[in-house]
């Protein structure tokens, strides 16, 4: 990946350069290189797995390693800036912490900025722009709103970025939306191009394919719970992605795995003292029986997916904090295999 | 606090609503058949793609029929089935060529509409026809079914409110009014707007490609005569949807994000004027104070009893951590109450055993339609 040190640090947008504190170091405990070195990883799963924190954490860690790296949301929920405990980024490319920006992709906005880049004469943006018919021809095209957002995906990996004063970023991450949707998402391109079979727009949708199937520079990264259903529809996922959208899928992560905290001859102890006590010590026992038996279920289940898929597996462990903030992505960061 | 059974009395739909991953069409699932179990003849539908519910009913596949679930197998989990319990999987695209055949006035039309490259797009791909034709199999069920109740599983859009605004969004693009105006050169509008219409398409089809708009114009036009029956129809839908014998049930799990967002939705369902009935948060760590369990030092208690300081110390800091889980879960529960203004919030406790089967619906089914007292009695294992 090249270096960009001896570079004048780049404006983009009138942030101007803000300084940051030395964040925690992340204890790391090998490199990853396959996918690391990517310029585009796309995270993706069913809703409620940890999408966001998995690719916030492969942020970090990226970001850690001296990358330049940019987590893309596109759902608008501004989950990523709010897990740093920042103002909404909007379509604005924002640093979080050295070396790692977010931006949260909105269609209409990507949508004004395609428009922007494609047509030179100002007059015509300006007409179409102000126009209601423009809106509801966009609004009305199918899979346009996806695609547009592709494309800024896209625009952000370029090194020679189309956006004026553009950062060059190593690599892109996404956030990408919760399938059964997104593997409808990531198919936009394709789709597309063989819609609109003319014209830019198709060339440019056959781009965006190449560049979402290009397996040297892009990469998926599923992740699954440790739970009977979820995992059997990381497989089916896993298979889609493969077969029906061509991407390469680089790692399957399997968050929130229990510890084994308790072996088979605790349990059965705790067990009876489940039976003969109250009060605290009963709770303390049914507590330690649940994850006694979580624990083992989610080992079959890990079991279950690596016979299952073929992209190496790797867990995350479940954290008993309250709340998924930035500091328990970064203890994840160190642990991403 | 009511069980899901007295919220249901008298209902003959109930929706349940909620962000992804929060176990909906498992409660969906478990309401279905707790209530078929009372005698009703409830239909479960579901359109999650992943075929979830199939799964958790022994079903090996779910068509966009409406089938049975046979009664052996409830006998086998020893559960006591009064009623009858159907279940289906909603196939958007195949709901949508129905409803184009029952629309259309001739055969010609409906051919010209079904052959459409924008038609068949918008019925699989366009965000929002899944959840439009998930209402109209609702409302086509609800009309000739013949069941009790039916209880919807809607799909996992992240944005409650595309869920809500999906019957009005289709309606609008299938109405296309201005659109159609425009697509016609001679009509009405490029007369009275002139050039600069005729310069915007003319730079519109440059971006996309001039197909897409003739296909476009020929959708529109293929589909004008259907309008007044797809209009006709939204809005019976949108007055079953806001019917008081319907039900709308919020589904969360106990973490600040799907709290939040179970919040934006009931916000979103008041302001809809849609019968709200209460809201159903599963995977809950029941804290200790409800189930009695404070105690000064743990570990020497623990350890006095079980013989081994060292396991002992290893289930006090078990307990710790899922008690702080406990209290999180309490907190975000007490402010989602407070901001729904409800006393209707039904915990599900997260069980020791991953829930995908029938077994498993009627584990559920145990707090679900028990009071909340005998919930936290169930929970501390007591019942």
């Amino acid at each position: 990946m090249a270096s960009f040190g001896l570079e004048i640090p780049l404006r983009g947008y009138s942030y101007g350069t803000r300084l940051f504190l030395p964040a925690t170091e992340i204890a790391r405990n090998q490199s990853i290189p396959d996918l690391l070195d990517k310029r585009l990883v796309i995270v993706t799963g069913k809703g409620g797995v940890g999408k966001t924190t998995v690719a916030v954490a492969l942020g970090l860690r990226a970001a850690s390693e001296g990358k330049r790296t940019i987590v893309c949301e596109v759902s608008s929920q501004e989950n990523t800036s709010r897990m740093f405990e920042h103002a909404a980024v909007g379509f604005h490319e924002v640093e979080m912490e050295e070396n790692l920006w977010s931006i949260s992709i909105d269609p209409d906005e990507s949508m004004r900025e395609y428009v922007l880049l494609q047509l030179k004469v100002r007059a015509m943006r300006d007409m179409l722009f102000r126009s209601r018919i423009f809106n509801y021809l966009a609004a009305a095209t199918p899979g346009l709103k996806e695609l547009v957002t592709i494309g800024k995906i896209w625009e952000l990996a370029q090194l020679d970025r189309k956006v004026k004063s553009g950062r060059k970023y190593d690599l892109v991450i996404v956030d990408a939306p919760a399938t059964g949707h997104g593997v409808g998402f990531l198919q936009t391109p394709r789709t597309f191009a063989s819609i609109a079979r003319v014209g830019p727009i198709h060339s440019q949708a056959q781009q965006l394919d190449r560049f979402i199937t290009d397996q040297e520079n892009t990469g998926t990264a599923i992740v699954a719970l440790p739970e009977e259903m979820p995992v059997n529809e990381s497989m089916a996922l896993e298979r889609d992605l493969r077969d029906e959208v061509g991407v390469a899928v680089d790692r399957v992560y399997l968050n929130g795995l229990y510890p084994e905290r308790f072996k088979k001859e605790e349990a059965e102890k705790l067990s009876a003292l489940a039976e003969t006590e109250n009060g605290a010590s009963r709770a303390a026992a049914r507590a330690a029986l649940s994850e006694f038996g979580r624990a083992r279920s989610q080992r079959q289940q890990l079991a279950r997916l690596k016979r299952g898929v073929k992209a190496p597996v790797k867990t995350l462990p479940f954290l008993f904090e309250p709340e998924l903030d930035v500091e328990a992505a970064r203890k994840l960061a160190g642990k991403l295999g | 606090m009511a069980s899901v059974g007295e919220v249901l009395e008298g209902k003959s739909i109930c929706i349940c609503a909620g962000s992804g991953g929060v176990g909906k069409t498992t409660t969906s699932a478990a309401i279905a058949t707790g209530m078929a179990a009372q005698g009703l003849k409830v239909c479960v539908l579901t359109i999650d793609p992943a075929k979830r519910l199939a799964d958790s009913l022994g079903l090996a596949e779910l068509g966009n029929e409406a089938r049975r679930v046979d009664p052996a197998l409830f006998e086998e989990q020893g559960i006591e089935m009064k009623g009858e319990l159907w279940a289906m999987m909603l196939d958007a695209k195949a709901t949508f060529d129905e409803l184009i055949a029952r629309q259309a006035p001739d055969e010609e039309s409906r051919d010209r509409v079904l052959n459409n490259r924008i038609y068949q797009q918008i019925s699989s791909a366009l965000a929002g026809s899944q959840e439009y034709m998930a209402m109209e199999k609702l409302f086509e069920l609800h009309t000739e079914g013949g069941f009790d109740l039916l209880v919807l599983d809607t799909p996992p859009t992240r944005n409650a409110l595309d869920f809500l605004d999906a019957p009005k969004r289709l309606t609008q693009f299938i109405e296309g009014k201005s659109m159609r105006m425009f697509m016609k050169p001679t009509g009405l509008a490029a007369k009275v707007t002139g050039r600069g219409v005729s310069v915007v398409l003319g730079v519109f089809k440059r971006l996309v490609g001039f197909d897409l708009i003739a296909d476009l114009a020929e959708f529109f036009n293929a589909f004008s005569s259907m309008v007044d029956g797809f209009q006709a129809r939204a809005k019976r839908v949108n007055s079953l949807l806001a019917d008081p014998e319907t039900c709308f049930l919020v589904v969360c799990g106990p973490q600040g994000e799907p709290i939040d967002e179970a919040v934006y939705f009931h916000r979103k369902l008041v302001e809809a004027k849609l019968p709200f009935g209460g809201v159903i948060v599963n995977k809950v760590h029941y804290p200790a104070d409800e189930l009695e369990a404070e105690v000064d030092d743990l570990p020497a208690a623990l350890a006095e009893k079980l013989g081994d300081q060292n396991l002992a110390k290893r289930t006090a800091d078990n307990f710790a951590d899922y008690q702080a889980l406990a209290e999180r879960d309490a907190r975000n529960i007490d402010h989602l109450a407070s901001e729904l203004r409800t006393s209707c919030v039904i915990r599900v406790p997260y069980l020791d055993e991953d829930v995908h089967d029938l077994h498993g619906l009627t584990e559920i089914d145990r707090y679900l339609f028990a009071s909340a007292e005998e919930r936290v009695e169930m929970a501390a294992g007591r019942a």
